[in-house]
């Protein structure tokens, strides 16, 4: 039997440091992209939870809420956006999660790889999900009766303003995959920080209702002024200071929390 | 009775060779490592050299310090004190220039589960920085080496543990680093897969790559490297060639079966051995020969006197387990014992 040798005479490419951050980055975004359509389990939560979440509500507790003059259809379409938007980042946090617990961490560290490009990859990969469950959203919420009237200029207000909501969302999922010791509780960080958070907004109730501190709290989260902008932007509701409130919030967070994830996983696998 | 078979005696000759450290011929050079964690110490001031092309296997139980020891050298981990060099490159101030150097198999397979074989290789290719013509001609040159073309474009999680133990090796290959460490290769592998990856590793350091190994199996170790450092306790305890290493021993062994459990409890008293192990499982005890017939005579007579029932004795060459275990004076494995061991007679 006559197999081929082994060589050793491979050399690595020459780039820029800057070129290479960029290249790992994309390569590690397209390993957990495949991972969405390879993992059945993560790609039907994908596509059937918003669906499920936005009957549930259309149909079960719509009518008993009351957003007055408005159609509740139009009223949740936000909600429902903002909230799937926010639950895909919990596959950030169970994604890097389970990097760190396998060996393949110890893989890419011994690789000569730019250090941060794991999390650049698996929050770009975020998006992409995102955007899966975002367009399945608004394609469902056309089917069961949803008007918007909303402009170009304010569709695009919309997906830009998704994308850093995304982001920012994503890379504070990043932070809490970084601190939990185990999958198991990555899976419960979601529903410990996120959920509180998308149902104490403005998403699927107008907050008037809530006892004082609550609505306190739910009037000024950032989620509600990314679900407040959104709104507005989609059925003409007022937007107060939510639109620049909400870009605010969510740059606010990117800024912060992006460089806290890369240092906490630089400490975590350091040496 | 008469003159015991499996005559390999070898000469006394404690040469246990002292390399210098530093020199050219030194791939890896490891003087002085200790690394504690909290108050836990791994490893308690190791030193050692690998010559290029060469396979050197770090041989010793679970907790010895052998993956830590890994770790250090494949920089994914800071060492408290000591120098460890790859090619001259410090593991810890030019860290790139190492990680450039090296591949890393590591204890548990490091894949993407749900990527294809074919996507493993081609991810880390791409993180190895080579050009896409070179990823795509490696990935194919491996798939091949490795016997994994009809499983290429299936996703790993479908492979078996062999499948995935040689896509491991083959994604560390993938930039055909000149040093290889590899974490327990062959642990949990079935024996014809083992059996394969001893061939590759074997032609691998055969085409000039120079090999650290860690391993708990004295026949991996005795099998392949070229010298075997032990390591126990985080010290090194023994180093040499396999053939040095089973000098230090001695020649022969003797072990001797008992009828039952009383007879080897009371033989423990009387045999008057300065060295022996005894096996309360087997009901055996194993000791060192130096007086020969003699003293094989002399250990039966006082037996004998005792009233002590033999089962069964045994010679056999000394094997890298009793090595262990006269260094160490505990037994790291004792599986295959039996398979090794020459029977002489049978009461």
């Amino acid at each position: 039997m006559t197999r081929p040798s082994f060589r050793t005479n491979i050399r690595p490419e020459n780039h820029s440091k800057f070129y290479w951050m960029l290249s790992d980055s994309f390569v590690l975004a397209q390993r957990s992209i495949k991972h969405i359509t390879r993992n059945l389990d993560q790609l039907f939560s994908v596509a059937l939870f918003p669906i499920m979440f936005f009957l549930l509500f259309r149909y079960v507790f719509g009518g008993a809420i009351d957003t007055g003059d408005m159609s509740y259809v139009n009223f949740l379409v936000a909600g429902i956006f903002v909230q799937m938007l926010a639950f895909g980042a919990n596959y950030t946090t169970m994604n890097l999660a389970i990097d760190l617990q396998r060996g393949i961490v110890n893989r890419f560290r011994s690789l000569p790889i730019s250090r941060s490009a794991l999390l650049i990859g698996h929050v770009g990969a975020d998006l992409v999900r995102n955007m899966i469950s975002g367009l399945i959203v608004i394609g469902v919420s056309f089917l069961v009766g949803f008007h918007p009237v909303a402009s170009v200029t304010e569709w695009i207000s919309i997906f830009c303003l998704a994308i850093l909501f995304s982001l920012a969302i994503s890379w504070i999922s990043a932070i809490m995959g970084l601190i939990v010791k185990s999958i198991e509780a990555a899976q419960w960080t979601g529903f410990i920080v996120i959920f509180p958070l998308t149902f104490v907004s403005s998403a699927f109730v107008p907050t008037d209702t809530m006892p004082g501190p609550l609505r306190f709290f739910a009037e000024n989260q950032p989620l509600t002024h990314v679900i407040e902008a959104i709104r507005s932007w989609l059925v003409g509701t007022p937007i107060g200071d939510s639109g620049w409130l909400a870009f605010a919030w969510c740059i606010g967070i990117i800024v912060i929390a992006m460089p806290v994830a890369t240092w906490l996983f630089k400490r975590q696998t350091l040496r | 009775m008469s003159r015991i078979k499996d005559g390999n005696y070898n000469t006394k000759n404690f040469n246990i060779s002292t390399d210098s450290h530093y020199s050219n011929e030194n791939v890896v050079s490891v003087k002085g490592l200790r690394k504690s964690f909290k108050k836990l110490t791994v490893l308690d001031g190791i030193d050692f050299d690998i010559k290029k092309g060469t396979i050197l296997a770090l041989l010793g139980p679970n907790g010895a310090g052998k993956t830590t020891t890994i770790h250090i050298l494949s920089t994914l981990l800071l060492p408290d004190k000591g120098i460890a060099r790859i090619s001259g490159f410090d593991v810890v101030k030019e860290v790139d220039k190492v990680r450039s150097l090296i591949g890393l198999t590591g204890q548990y397979a490091a894949l993407d589960e749900y990527l294809t074989g074919r996507e493993n290789l081609q991810m880390i290719g791409r993180l190895y920085r080579l050009s896409h013509q070179d990823i795509k001609q490696r990935t194919e040159e491996l798939l091949e080496l490795f016997d994994l073309v009809d499983a290429a474009d299936r996703a790993v999680k479908t492979y078996s543990g062999g499948m995935r133990r040689r896509l491991d090796l083959a994604v560390s290959l993938i930039a055909s680093p000149p040093i290889i460490f590899l974490d327990e290769p062959t642990s949990g592998l079935d024996p014809r897969s083992r059996l394969i990856m001893w061939d590759t590793i074997k032609q691998l350091a055969g085409s000039g790559t120079t090999i650290l190994l860690t391993t708990q199996d004295m026949d991996e170790a005795d099998h392949l490297a070229s010298r075997i450092v032990v390591l126990d306790g985080g010290k090194i305890i023994a180093e040499g060639t396999s053939d040095e290493l089973k000098q230090q021993v001695g020649s022969e062994r003797l072990e001797i079966t008992f009828m039952n459990t009383s007879y080897f409890e009371k033989a423990k008293e009387v045999i008057q051995v300065e060295k022996f192990h005894a096996d309360s499982k087997m009901r055996t005890i194993s000791f060192v020969t130096t007086g020969g017939v003699h003293q094989l005579r002399q250990v039966l007579s006082r037996l004998d006197e005792a009233n002590i029932e033999v089962e069964s004795i045994s010679f056999h060459s000394p094997t890298l387990d009793d090595v262990f275990l006269i260094l160490t004076g505990h037994s790291t494995e004792q599986s295959n014992r039996e398979e090794r061991e020459k029977e002489v007679f049978k009461q």
